[in-house]
């Protein structure tokens, strides 16, 4: 909503101040501030001059030579880039010394070797329009009496003026109004608010002799008031008018339509006009819309209302406007109007909410009615404030008024408890106290007793209607700042859940093992994960911003190998990346929302599979994850031979090894990417292995170096738990330590080398203890497992 | 009459079936419909047939040629597709062969707005908060209605929701704000709550230097005995001297969320005096309260919300957001 200065003090003469410090003002009322806009004012130095003559230059030819009349006996010469002026115009001319709104000082100087003693303007240049091309010419826009040398301001009767650009929310349908931001700011103040009243000669027939109106449903329309004019005036409306109009942003139309829009942005109240003689029996009707009815709105679209739509019918029943939003083409205004029915009504806000979303139909009346219009004795005074412009403008106006009344809000004085109130704001606040700020808004207030009172809460706050919305208008009118500030002890430890501290370690980890944190959005593109060879079956989303991110992920994966691609197109080369993040699998059924788990990946371009098992081996020590496993299988989106299942305590969990090459060439990576993805949530509210003491010996060990021959049918994860098995309870450690395949070992094998590491706790292992142990390994292992000892 | 098309199609097909490599393939192909094959030399002749005859015979042979082309196809994807398996099959790993990997030290880099996210939580945690979640695709219920949003309020629209095509039409949604996670905490639980709820939120905004489709905010709620907005300002005063430094003001101005009464904006003030739009606030409106089974006779509390991806830009001065979802490491290597 804009407001200007010049126009609230009409409402409230005491405001006065300076811009900045009304500003203020109105942000610590709850109408933020948004833009300040200084209208009217020109700066010194700049006033009318009379063009005496035109030369051209004699060096250039897109800058001439003007002799100005500056009023002061003696003429200037100036030059000047535009060519629209005549010998005898008046145009602004800015001194030597003047400072345009730019910034630009206008300081005496040679352009192409001429004098030029001033600065003749355009528009743009005084911040008086939009127009840059010529220079202003003021012949028509001056009085008679003002001549060269006048200031120019006092030439054309401009007043400093502030235009304020406020922010309100949708619990002040009061603040949608000129007069309201005045009551506002006049309570803030401490300055008295007068809204006036108008009154206007009436003359002929009765409106209610000419014009009816029926509300059918008093469930839509709480109170409709009507009144007649005669010959509407149509013509342009008077400067004053459409200049303030054009302040707040409206654009003028027509006298009739100005005035309509002229009363809403002072007062609140949005109307309606309708041709009297084009409203089949002179009769409204205000009824819900039968579901498929049609109506042609004024902006000439057709279009179908739903059963609950508000609409206004005429005498035959028909359609003539979608009430509180839009009227109908039919009844428009035109030049052969004579008589006019003025509609000024009260509409049921959710009705109205409903109907425009529904239509997809924005207007400024809409806006207004959705938040709850005044439905008191504001919609008199709108309706005087009317008939008062059009006959200013011409119009006769019928005496009488049509007052139809449906069901209006029920706002019976409300008991309100002081302390209730100071409990809530942390105030000490009188009854008093409180009984003053309401009232400086127009609010009723009764001391009960001491400790409470009757609130009469007025007819422009349909939003208000609790204890609890008074407490917020106390506390504006107080002062947010002048709350005394606390901090209440909560009796309880704060921290994070164990699932959030070890979601920090595995971050930790990851950053340690040289990981990057990447966030992508989790949207992809229809077909992005069919690409990466996952099943199609992301949810869709109804708008998306963009059709390519119109599927929730299913998987990091596509999200991770854009990121991959994208460091490689940007030569970053390779690296380790990893997420955190949301997928959002299908709902399950008998569910509305998705199955949304987080998961964790780790992307290593440039990498093979087993650095990615080497991470997950990392997270499962850092996290003590019991047993896991790897199980190779075929996985979607995953290397067929170099992938396998993750399993952690027998479940599985995710998935390791490298993105299948099919995959990689769809999302444009170049190289291997070995990949892990795991369901972190899965994981780590999973069990966790208890991390219990075991005393360090203090003997020393024995290692045994044993290498075996393996078919490579046979992992060595198989040979490995042979070998723990049959190491028997000496066993400290183990570590495989060379993978061998070549000459010397079997096609279809390969070598894997163990050092296993045997120690006890009471004594040092004798030669023949170890030698037992080691033959019992090889023969175990060799049994279980098919492999040979190398020899 | 032109004939031996048909019977060189069916050879062509069982050659094709059986070739063993991509060079028989092509072989086949040049033999059958290259340029001097016999498919080429039987369209030449379809000129001199009868008028009457000619369309007939035209359909056969392009269905016969279409026969050939299909399996010359199927055969290069037969072979593509087993070169794909010998290549996969040759360079089959062992995932459970674990030697000792070495890593060349180089530390990576949490992601900056996580960065932020961390030292959000932890100045709440030092004030006695939790940290709660909940899911980034909510209902109506959560994201609208629990928090005093009915289906007709204006304010619905001015969250720019982005839906899902689950349930009735906007039903289900991307969450807008990080406010649904008040409703699940407080129907998860009585009070005393003292919690705040990080997390990724949404709205139907084309990206641009300053706008991201998905974002991150972060929620506070208390709700307690006796809580007052004296303890909102108290509170939202600690945090912002705590989390940008002992110099820097706060204040309150008058706002309006459906789901705070009295509601505000809390700014923090700047070196040069000015003051910049930080988040809103207010005390829980008693219908939030309501719909969580919670008596707003007995209980009071407020709740305050903002971005966390901002306090990431102002920190380090960032000046083009979508460098946050881009993952450069470039970018991502400064923090």
């Amino acid at each position: 909503m804009k407001v200007l200065l010049s126009w609230l003090r009409e409402f409230a003469p005491g405001i006065d101040g300076d811009a900045a410090a009304l500003g203020d003002m109105l942000s610590a009322l709850g109408l933020t501030v948004e833009e300040t806009t200084v209208t009217g004012s020109v700066p010194d130095g700049v006033v009318l001059g009379r063009v005496l003559e035109l030369r051209p230059h004699p060096d250039a030819d897109r800058i001439q030579l003007v002799e100005v009349d500056d009023g002061s006996g003696k003429s200037l010469q100036v030059c000047c880039g535009a060519f629209n002026m005549a010998v005898g115009d008046l145009v602004p001319l800015a001194r030597v010394g003047a400072v345009l709104p730019s910034g630009l000082e206008i300081a005496r100087r040679k352009m192409r070797g001429q004098a030029s003693e001033g600065m003749c303007c355009s528009e743009i240049e005084l911040d008086m329009g939009d127009d840059a091309e010529g220079i202003m010419i003021l012949n028509d826009r001056v009085p008679a009496g003002a001549g060269p040398g006048t200031p120019l301001a006092e030439a054309l009767g401009l007043e400093p003026d502030v235009l304020w650009d406020l922010e309100v929310g949708a619990n002040r349908p009061d603040a949608l109004s000129v007069m309201g931001v005045a009551r506002d700011l006049a309570a803030g103040l401490g300055v008295a608010f007068e809204p006036p009243d108008w009154s206007t000669a009436a003359s002929g027939p009765d409106t209610s002799d000419v014009a009816a109106v029926e509300i059918v449903d008093p469930t839509l329309c709480g109170r409709f008031v009507g009144r007649v004019l005669r010959n509407a005036p149509q013509g342009a409306s008077p400067p004053w008018l459409a200049n303030r109009l054009t302040a707040l942003g409206m654009r003028p139309i027509n006298s009739i339509v100005d005035i309509s829009n002229y009363v809403m942005l002072e007062l609140g109240q949005p109307s309606h006009t309708f041709d009297l003689g084009r409203v089949a029996g002179a009769r409204i009707r205000v009824r819900r819309a039968r579901d498929g009815e049609t109506i042609t709105t004024l902006d000439g679209v057709h279009r179908t209302l739903a059963a609950g739509d508000g609409v206004i019918a005429d005498g035959d029943d028909e359609a003539i406007g979608i009430a509180g939003i839009m009227g109908g083409a039919s009844t428009e205004i035109d030049v052969g109007t004579t008589d006019v029915l003025v509609e000024m009504a009260w509409w049921d806000p959710p009705s109205i909410s409903r109907t425009a979303k529904h239509l997809n139909l924005a207007s400024e009346a809409a806006t207004r009615f959705r938040r709850g219009a005044d439905w008191g004795y504001n919609v008199e005074r709108c309706m005087n404030r009317f008939v008062q412009l059009a006959a200013e403008q011409g119009a006769g106006v019928a005496p009488g008024l049509i007052d139809e009344r449906g069901d209006l809000p029920d706002r019976r004085p409300l008991r309100v408890r002081t302390s209730r109130v100071n409990s809530l704001l942390g105030t000490g606040l009188s009854t008093a106290d409180m009984a003053g700020h309401l009232r400086s808004i127009g609010f009723g207030a009764d001391p009960a007793d001491d400790a409470e009172l009757d609130v009469t809460i007025p007819t422009w706050r349909w939003d208000t209607e609790t204890e609890t919305d008074i407490a917020e208008e106390i506390a504006r009118l107080h002062g947010y700042e002048n709350i005394e500030r606390t901090v209440p002890t909560a009796n309880e430890a704060g921290g994070l859940s164990a699932y959030q501290q070890d979601r920090r370690l595995v971050r930790e980890v990851l950053v340690g093992a040289g990981c990057y944190e990447t966030q992508p959005m989790p949207f992809v593109a229809p077909g992005a994960l069919a690409a990466v060879g996952l099943p199609e079956d992301g949810i869709t989303l109804s708008n998306p911003v963009d059709d390519s991110e119109s599927v929730l992920r299913t998987s990091l994966l596509p999200g991770q190998l854009r990121a991959v691609a994208y460091n490689q197109r940007h030569f970053n080369g390779d690296t380790r990346l990893f997420e955190i993040g949301h997928v959002y699998l299908p709902a399950p059924q008998g569910q509305l929302l998705p199955d949304e788990r987080e998961l964790l990946a780790v992307a290593l371009s440039g990498e093979e599979a087993p650095a990615a098992v080497a991470v997950l081996d990392l997270l499962a020590e850092a996290l003590a994850l019991p047993a896991v496993e790897l199980r190779s299988g075929s996985l979607p989106g995953m290397h067929p031979t170099r992938a396998a299942e993750v399993a952690v305590a027998g479940r599985v969990r995710g998935a390791v090894g490298e993105v299948d090459p099919g995959a990689l060439e769809a999302a444009g990576v170049s190289g291997r990417v070995a990949w892990l993805q795991i369901d972190l949530q899965e994981v780590l509210d999973g069990p966790r292995a208890r991390r219990r003491y075991r005393p360090v010996s203090k003997y020393p060990p024995s290692d045994v170096d044993l290498a075996f021959v393996v078919p490579e049918s046979v992992a060595a994860a198989q040979v490995e738990r042979a070998l723990r098995a049959s190491a028997g309870a000496l066993l400290a450690r183990i570590e495989l330590f060379d993978v061998y395949r070549g000459p010397g070992v079997a096609d279809g094998s390969r070598s894997l080398a163990y050092r296993l590491r045997f120690q006890a706790h009471d004594r040092t292992l004798t030669d023949a203890e170890v030698a037992e142990a080691r033959q019992r390994c090889i023969d175990e292992t060799t049994r279980r497992t098919g492999a040979a000892l190398r020899s | 009459m032109i004939e031996g098309y048909e019977q060189a199609a069916a050879q062509a097909e069982a050659r094709l079936a059986a070739a063993a490599d991509l060079d028989a393939v092509a072989g086949i192909e040049r033999e059958l419909l290259g340029r001097r094959s016999l498919f080429n030399e039987a369209k030449r002749r379809l000129g001199e047939l009868d008028p009457g005859e000619r369309a007939q015979a035209g359909r056969s042979l392009n269905d016969a040629r279409a026969r050939v082309e299909a399996a010359v196809a199927e055969a290069r994807d037969r072979l593509a597709a087993a070169d794909r398996d010998e290549r996969h099959a040759a360079e089959r790993l062992d995932l459970t062969e674990r030697l000792p990997q070495t890593v060349p030290l180089r530390r990576g880099r949490l992601h900056p707005v996580t960065q932020a996210r961390d030292r959000l939580e932890d100045v709440f945690v030092g004030m006695g908060y939790t940290v709660a979640e909940g899911p980034e695709v909510e209902s109506a219920w959560y994201n609208f209605e629990a928090l005093n949003i009915p289906d007709w309020h204006p304010a619905r629209s001015s969250f720019d929701t982005i839906f899902v095509n689950l349930g009735e039409p906007e039903e289900v949604m991307l969450r807008a704000h990080t406010s649904p996670v008040q409703i699940r905490v407080m129907e998860g639980r009585k009070p005393p709550v003292y919690i705040v709820a990080p997390g990724r939120t949404f709205r139907s905004d084309t990206a641009d230097a300053t706008h991201l489709p998905a974002f991150n905010q972060i929620e506070g709620l208390a709700v307690d005995r006796n809580i007052t907005m004296g303890d909102l300002a108290g509170t939202i005063d600690e945090f912002v001297r705590a989390f940008f430094g002992r110099e820097v003001k706060s204040r309150l101005r008058p706002s309006y969320f459906p789901f705070t009464e009295p509601s505000a904006e809390f700014d923090i003030s700047r070196p040069d005096g000015s003051w910049l739009e930080l988040g809103g606030c207010g005390m829980v409106h008693p219908n939030v309260l309501r719909n969580c089974g919670i008596d707003p006779e007995q209980w009071q509390g407020f709740a305050f919300g903002f971005g966390i991806d901002r306090l990431a830009v102002m920190r380090h001065e960032i000046d083009d957001i979508r460098e946050f979802v881009n993952n450069d490491t470039r970018f991502l290597s400064q923090f």
